[in-house]
């Protein structure tokens, strides 16, 4: 009988632990996780704007598979080379393969000056944890004037449309309330451009070109100067803040340090296809936690849950891991006015222009906004409580299909 | 599009936006040479930065970012900005022969 741990139930783990209920009956499995608030972490990127906190939290357990055995506890060390994990108040539980599902985590103590009291969820916000959404809300509804600065410090983020949707909402929100040419908007980030893929960067660019968002790139932040509201860059820019939106570095949990498994921000060091652990055959990792080359997001998750699974299969009965992620992302880009973007893309291919999941029907567009899209992103919230999280089959495929999609050719 | 650069000399693959894609076409002569004409004016502490890059990308195989110059190399991010004016990330992975960092995605 095949004993196994899985750290964290939040998006990957929970989807993990009901897809192995499923389809792995006989096995033992534990989820550990260190409390009982499942966030729905899309809706964070709303809160700020609208809505009411406690409607983006349900229960973790309710979430999972009844016969899965669930431990609320926070994961105080793990021992690979005893197979071992450490929970607090001295309960120890041993695995035979050991799923690291912990996630990604923002950080903003590691931005000098940022924390400080005397801006910190005043005048700089984060809207990454559901305190810091909660925070950036209660702002927001007064701030009717001044610079607002949105801000990445370091790649990689989770989520990383996350930053740039956030300065679109903010200008439709100030542009509903006829406020915008009071409230001027600049996005800064630590790239050259406003995404990381060439395609998707043009047109997100453009997107925030065509709103009077100003741009500035190549911004590596040294520290905040709380004093006089800047940002000062190492390369001595300051950028002068009323209100900074900023997105902290972020890092893998912090009971992975030591452990000899993950790389110097935290992230397990994994196969990019097989997500098992280079370093411990008996170790995999699944969603923000890894290292792999591709966005962290919860459709990541998704499509590489379907593979893990296999391979986790696999070496329970002594073969090798064979199932392949090809590191397939997408996303839903919410770029005000009602309209969204959809970008899909993989390890190997940039997001095209075109349709989605359907070649020329769609109904999505690819790198477009539209209504539909939109939509599309609102109807998320449900899907994610209802299909994705359960394991109940969704018509997406997990691998990327490069039909519906047209090469780009200069002009769309 | 795959593209090949030759320098007084020297030739390297390079990949677009022209960053060397075949580690082994670098050497200290070349990268020297490539400095001045990015304006760069070598000392001790630039080559040490450089080869620190090298040394660790051929273990890690991807280049190290300007955090992990300084959490793993000791470095300090801002004296990288002295050296390195402007985006001294792309311009040491380039005067060392390395793709670009990644990290970003
Ligand atoms: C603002 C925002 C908007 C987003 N929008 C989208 C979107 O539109 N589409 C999309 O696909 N994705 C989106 N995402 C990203 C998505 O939410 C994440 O990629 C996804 O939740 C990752 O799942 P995960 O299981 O890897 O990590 P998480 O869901 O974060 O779960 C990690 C779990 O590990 C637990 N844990 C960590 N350390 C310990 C410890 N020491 N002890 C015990 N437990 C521990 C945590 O409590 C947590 O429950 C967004 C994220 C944010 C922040």
């Amino acid at each position: 009988m095949t004993r196994l741990v899985i750290l964290g139930a939040g998006t990957a783990g929970t989807m993990l632990a009901n897809a192995v209920a499923k389809h792995h009956p006989t096995w033992s499995m534990t989820v550990v996780d260190a409390d009982d608030q499942h966030v729905y972490q899309p809706g964070l990127l709303f809160l700020p704007f609208r809505g009411r906190p406690d409607r983006l939290v349900r229960s973790r357990k309710a979430q999972l598979n009844p016969r899965v055995d669930y431990v609320n506890s926070p994961i105080t060390a793990i021992h690979p080379d005893q197979k071992r994990v450490d929970l607090g108040v001295g309960i120890i539980i041993d695995y035979e393969l050991l799923v690291i599902a912990t996630g990604s985590h923002p950080r903003p103590d590691l931005v000098e000056g940022l924390t400080d009291e005397r801006i910190w969820r005043r005048r700089a916000h984060e809207f990454y944890s559901l305190e810091g959404a909660i925070a950036l809300q209660r702002t927001l509804r007064t701030f009717s004037e001044g610079k607002l600065l949105v801000h990445i410090a370091e790649m990689p983020i989770k989520c990383p449309v996350a930053p740039l949707e956030f300065a679109l909402l903010a200008e439709d929100h100030y542009r509903k309330r006829r406020l915008r040419h009071k409230v001027d908007i600049t996005f800064a980030t630590p790239l050259d451009g406003a995404f990381t893929r060439p395609v998707a960067k043009q047109t997100l660019g453009d997107l925030l070109v065509d709103r009077s968002i100003r741009v500035t790139t190549d911004v590596a932040v040294e520290r905040i100067d709380p004093a006089s509201q800047r940002l000062v860059a190492y390369d001595g820019r300051e950028l002068p803040f009323d209100l900074l939106v900023t997105i902290p570095p972020h890092t893998g949990a912090r009971v992975l340090e030591g452990t000899g498994l993950v790389d110097d921000v935290g992230f397990v060091r994994v196969d990019p296809h097989t997500l098992r652990s280079v370093v411990d055959p008996s170790v995999f990792a699944v969603g923000d936690a890894t290292n792999v080359p591709t966005s962290k997001a919860g459709s990541v998750a998704h499509f590489q849950v379907e593979h893990l699974l296999e391979n986790l299969a696999a070496v329970a009965e002594g073969r090798e891991p064979t199932a392949r992620f090809d590191g397939h992302a997408n996303c839903f880009v919410e770029s005000g006015r009602g309209q969204a973007l959809l970008l899909d893309f993989s390890y190997d291919v940039e997001p095209l222009p075109g349709t989605y999941p359907l070649p020329g029907v769609g109904p999505m567009s690819l790198l477009k906004p539209t209504r539909l899209n939109h939509l599309g992103k609102l109807a998320f919230e449900p899907i994610y409580w209802n299909m994705l999280l359960p394991g109940r089959p969704l018509p997406v495929p997990t691998t990327l299909t490069l039909t519906g999609k047209r090469p780009v050719t200069g002009k769309d | 599009m795959p593209a090949t650069n030759t320098i007084d000399g020297h030739t390297f693959a390079i990949n677009e936006e022209g960053f060397f894609t075949q580690r082994d076409d670098w050497n200290e002569e070349l990268a020297g040479i490539l400095a001045e004409l990015i304006g760069v004016e070598m000392t001790d502490a630039h080559w040490k930065a450089l080869r620190f890059m090298r040394d660790d990308q051929a273990t890690t195989g991807v280049t190290p970012t300007l955090r992990r110059m300084q959490t793993v190399g000791g470095f300090d991010v801002k004296e990288l900005y002295r050296l390195f004016p402007g985006k001294p990330a792309k311009k040491m992975s380039y005067l060392a022969g390395l793709p670009k960092p990644i990290g970003c995605v």
